[in-house]
This record gives C-alpha cells, sequence and structure tokens, in this order.
C-alpha cells in the first residue's frame, strides 16, 4: 500500500495572523510551521504501518505551496514519511479552496496512491473541506473527521462523530480520509530523524509537470474572490482576572455572579 | 434571476433544524434576487410526500427526492449535481454541519464553482448573492463573490433562523432519477448516530458548568459535577467535542457544532480553549464565565468573565463559595 498525506505550511501558532491590505490575502510571511493537524494524519499513516493488517511500501508527504514550504515537508519526513512531494508555481498563487483541491490531485495522480491522508483543518484558513474536494477530482470514496481507522479486509473501517451520534462507515481503497485530532498523540520525532530529514528525497514539480490546467488555479482561475474584509461587530470586552489569590479570586467571582442574581 | 437549491438532511423521518434554517435563509434571499428556493433529499422510504411537502411552509417551492444512501456526503453530491444541471440553479446552499461540508465541497469540484464554508450572513446584491465569513479566529469578516455560474454557501451552524409560515402551500415533491458514481458507493454506513455514555439532558439546563481538555482527565469531571450540584436546581454539566472523542464524558452532554446548541443563564466553561466548533454552541448564553490557565486562549475574548488560573485550585474554592452563598 502506497499512502500519500497532504500537509500545509501555516504560520505559528504564536504569529498573529493578519490580511495583507494591498493583496486582499493572508500574510504568510513570518515564522511558520507545518500544520498541527496534519501531524496527526501522518501519525495515523505511521500507526497503519506499524500495525501490520496491511503492508506499506510507502508513505509520501505532498505539499503546494512557496518555497518555504519545504520546511513542512522536512516536518513531515522527520516524523515518518519515506519522501516528499513539494508542488511549486507561481501559477498556483493565490488558488481558493476549489483550485487548491483541484491542484492536489493532479499532483496525488501523478502518485497513484492507495489512501490518502490529510488533516481535519488548517490552522489559518479554518477550513475543512480541502479532503472532499480532492476525493471527488480522484473519483475515491471519502470521509472527513475521522477518529479511528483500521483496515480490515482490504478496506478502512472508520468511525467519527456526526450530526446524530457516532457514525461507523465501511470504505473500499483507494479512499481520502481526513482524520480528526483525537485519532492519536502524534509521536515527537527523534534528533535522528530531524538530522537526516534533508536527505530524503524530495521531488519538485511544477503545474505543467503534472498537467494543472493553468485557467482553472491562481486567483483568476479560483471561482471565489474575497477582495473585501470588514471588521465583526465590536463587543464589549469582558472582565479578566488573573489568579494570584485563590480566595480574593472566588470571592471576585461570587459577587459578580450574586450581581447577575445567577445565585 | 437565479434558484437557489439547499440540501435537507434528516434522521428517522425527521428534517434536521440547521437544513430548516438554510430553507428559510434561502426563500428569503431567492426572493430578493427574483428566483425560487429548491431542496434536495436523500433517503429512503421515511422521506413521504408529507413530511416532504412540509418543506413548504419554511419557503421551499420545489423537493428533489433520491432514493439512496443515508448519511454520507457522496451519494448527495451525484443528486445535488444532477439537479444543478438539468434545471440550472445559481447558488446551492447549505445549513453548516459536517455533511454540509463535505456536500459543499465535493460538489464545487464536481461543477467547478466557488465554495465558501462558515458563513454567517448572505445578502443579495443586485441579482447575485454575496456572503460573508468570519476569519482569523472572527477577529475579521471576509466578503465572498461568486463568479462562474454556480456559488456555494456553507452556513455556520444556527448562522440561518427557521422561519415557517403554515399559510405556504405545500412544496411540490420530484422524484429524481439518478444513477450514482461508482466512488459514491464505496463507502457504506455500518452504524449510524451511536450514542455513546449515558443520556443526559443539558439543553433545559439554567446552568452548565462545561469541561474541556483543561481538565486533564475523565476524573476531573468530578470538579464540574461537584460545581454543578453546588449550584443546585436547574443546573448540569456539559463537555467538548475533545473530551467526549476521549471517552471522558457522554456524547449527548455535548456542545457545539456535532453536539448541542444551549444557551443557558450562566455558562461556566473550565478548561475549554473557545475553538470556533465549540463556540457556535454556546455563544448565544446570557453570561459566560471562562476558567483557563492560558491567557491566550479564545474563549477569554467572547466571555463576561475570564479567570487565568489553575481550576484544579479555583474550582475546589468555588464550589464550597458557592455551597456557603447558596446556604446563607
Amino acid at each position: 500500500m502506497k499512502i500519500c498525506v497532504l500537509v500545509k505550511e501555516v504560520p505559528d501558532a504564536a504569529v498573529e495572523k493578519r490580511i495583507d491590505p494591498s493583496t486582499g490575502r493572508m500574510d504568510r510571511s513570518g515564522e511558520k510551521n507545518l500544520n498541527p493537524y496534519d501531524t496527526h494524519a501522518i501519525e495515523a499513516a505511521m500507526q497503519i504501518r506499524e500495525g501490520g493488517a496491511v503492508p506499506v511500501d510507502e508513505i509520501v508527504a505532498v505539499t503546494m505551496g512557496p518555497e518555504s514550504a519545504v520546511r513542512a515537508l522536512h516536518k513531515a519526513v522527520s516524523l515518518g514519511a519515506d519522501r516528499s512531494l513539494h508542488l511549486s508555481d507561481t501559477a498556483l498563487a493565490g488558488s481558493d479552496v476549489g483550485a487548491t483541491g483541484y491542484a492536489l490531485a493532479k499532483a496525488l495522480e501523478s502518485e497513484q496512491p492507495d489512501l490518502v491522508l490529510l488533516g481535519q483543518q488548517s490552522d489559518d484558513g479554518e477550513c475543512y473541506t480541502i479532503g472532499a474536494v480532492v476525493a471527488d477530482h480522484l473519483k475515491m470514496p471519502s470521509l472527513t473527521q475521522v477518529i479511528k481507522l483500521d483496515v480490515e479486509d482490504g478496506a478502512l473501517r472508520c468511525e467519527r462523530q456526526a450530526e446524530y451520534g457516532y457514525d461507523t462507515v465501511s470504505v473500499e481503497l483507494p479512499a481520502v480520509i481526513s482524520v480528526g485530532d483525537a485519532i492519536n498523540e502524534p509521536r515527537y520525532p527523534s534528533l535522528k530523524a530531524i538530522m537526516g530529514a534533508k536527505k530524503k528525497q524530495l521531488d519538485n514539480l511544477t503545474a505543467g509537470d503534472v498537467g494543472i490546467d493553468p485557467s482553472l488555479v491562481g486567483a483568476d482561475g479560483s471561482r471565489v474572490q474575497c477582495g473585501e474584509f470588514k471588521d465583526p461587530p465590536p463587543k464589549s470586552a469582558g472582565q479578566i482576572i488573573e489568579d494570584e489569590d485563590t480566595t480574593e479570586t472566588v470571592e471576585k467571582i461570587i459577587a459578580w455572579l450574586d450581581e447577575r442574581k445567577l445565585i | 434571476m437565479a434558484d437557489i437549491l439547499t440540501y435537507v438532511l434528516h434522521y428517522e423521518g425527521k428534517l434536521n433544524k440547521n437544513s430548516l434554517g438554510a430553507v428559510s435563509e434561502g426563500a428569503n434571499r431567492a426572493a430578493e434576487i427574483g428566483g425560487e428556493c429548491h431542496a434536495v433529499v436523500v433517503g429512503g422510504e421515511d422521506l413521504t410526500d408529507e413530511l416532504l411537502g412540509s418543506l413548504g411552509s419554511y419557503g421551499a417551492t420545489k423537493v428533489f427526492r433520491a432514493r439512496g444512501p443515508e448519511g454520507l456526503a457522496q451519494p448527495v453530491i451525484d443528486v445535488m449535481a444532477k439537479v444543478i444541471e438539468d434545471h440550472g440553479h445559481g447558488y446551492a446552499l447549505f445549513g453548516g454541519g459536517l455533511l454540509g461540508f463535505e456536500i459543499g465541497a465535493g460538489l464545487a469540484a464536481r461543477r467547478n464553482a466557488g465554495v465558501t464554508m462558515e458563513v454567517t450572513a448572505v445578502r443579495a446584491e443586485g441579482d447575485e448573492l454575496v456572503a460573508e465569513r468570519p476569519i482569523l479566529g472572527d477577529s475579521k469578516i471576509s466578503v465572498s463573490h461568486y463568479r462562474g455560474g454556480l456559488g456555494i454557501i456553507i452556513g455556520r451552524i444556527n448562522a440561518f433562523e427557521i422561519e415557517s409560515d403554515p399559510a405556504h402551500p405545500a412544496a411540490e415533491v420530484v422524484d429524481v432519477d439518478i444513477e450514482y458514481s461508482p466512488w459514491s458507493m464505496q463507502a457504506s454506513m455500518i452504524e449510524r448516530g451511536e450514542q455513546r455514555g449515558a443520556d443526559v439532558d443539558i439543553e433545559g439546563a439554567d446552568i452548565l458548568v462545561a469541561g474541556g481538555r483543561g481538565l486533564g482527565k475523565a476524573e476531573g469531571f468530578q470538579l464540574a459535577e461537584d460545581l454543578a450540584a453546588a449550584f443546585g436546581g436547574n443546573s448540569a454539566v456539559a463537555a467538548t467535542r475533545a473530551v467526549v472523542d476521549a471517552g471522558w464524558y457522554p456524547y449527548a452532554a455535548q456542545i457545539g457544532q456535532t453536539g448541542k446548541t444551549v444557551a443557558p443563564k450562566l455558562y461556566l466553561a473550565a478548561g475549554i480553549s473557545g475553538a470556533i466548533q465549540h463556540k457556535v454552541g454556546m455563544q448565544s448564553s446570557e453570561n459566560i464565565v471562562a476558567i483557563n490557565k492560558d491567557a491566550n486562549a479564545p474563549i477569554f475574548e467572547f466571555s463576561d468573565l475570564g479567570i487565568v488560573g489553575d481550576l484544579n485550585k479555583i474550582l475546589p474554592k468555588l464550589t464550597e463559595a458557592v455551597k456557603a452563598k447558596k446556604g446563607s
């Protein structure tokens, strides 16, 4: 079995995110890291490999993004991927969800994976949908936010929480599965794995290499335009208490509740 | 002039509340752009003419019914793609929730359409619709315009209000003959809607003490239960998705995206960071108190009283103080 894991570089959690007013796109300068949700997808791939229910020949990390995204691939490799694939092209800049999913699907077609894994959402775009876009282009069955994943008789047995409780779904391979963060606790990479990550095979691909139709990607190929931003209605800031003396803090809470007749 | 197609989810013969909100929203916006609001349903024999006709009272004029598997997105994508191809709808609208995200995104791929998720408001501008979605932890609102014939709008849960008028005529029910894509038939439901843990009622409570991962372990919920008991009366304990998925607390107590929506008089969040998926289920609470050790937790941005500190120290003392206050 060959598993491809989609990963993404996102601004580090500590960086304040903002919109660049000149481009109307997210300002992606500043410290970046591998999307934390993606580490669960890599771990899920590792657990399938180690579980032994099906032999895993290869785990390939795949990303689309500018040159700097190579660091996310190194991190993915240090967490267990065998090699990585970097789709990078100025023609792709400004792609919306639909265009990004199409481009990633074209890159994946060149790999012919048996299973595509990804994290449930990106930490920056707050978007949960790329897996469903990719799956439709690849004509594969798909499920998102999976929190338990087992390989049984050549198919996947997936559990997830949906609108009415927990669903258990059987999914035939090849498939596209996004995993929730409850699925596992990602391991920490060893120092050796971190040091060795840069030596593993990394293939650079352009849009043309994987047959992407340029009219379907980039800002011009995207079907959603979000050039306009506004501020949400102001909400009066709540009162904040730093707990130093807990007895005093509790007195303040009780007084606050009492004032509002909540006790 | 454009018609709007909505998807209506159902379970055990009942229509989903967020879907009904989408139908109402769709009907109101369609009227503004000179079109009609239609609905798609996919399922079995419980999708009766009578049940589907009732969508008329929410503003739908036509309901497209296909027989097919329930609770999975890809069969619905097939049906909606066919209905849009045959009838030329200008927009597809979803009321939020997991299936709405999956169907809307897959449909965008199938029809090369623009898609926006987590939408909190839809407006008509001339004969077009634009969608507003909060981004960057709800600190900004991004406005989406669509081009290319079809725009897909996926609401945040509870974003669209249900409006019904029994005087509206019943919706016309149209059966759709569909040949499903092979890959749509490669996923099959083994069990749907399994309830994990005890059956608890949180929707009617005036005071909710909600626990998150910050409680540390399943046993940590004792602190929340003790505090709820101290408040007494109509109080209960609720939980986040993370701790329900971890098996610390029953699913029936879960607030948020795939759980319950509540609006108690007091919502006391203990060890909850306040992710959007949680926020959407409790932001209408009258008073929100949050206790969290991380001063940067998003929940402090929408709480009325925030306490930065260790809940293992604060909760036991607060419980004692509430008891003392009640006893005085």
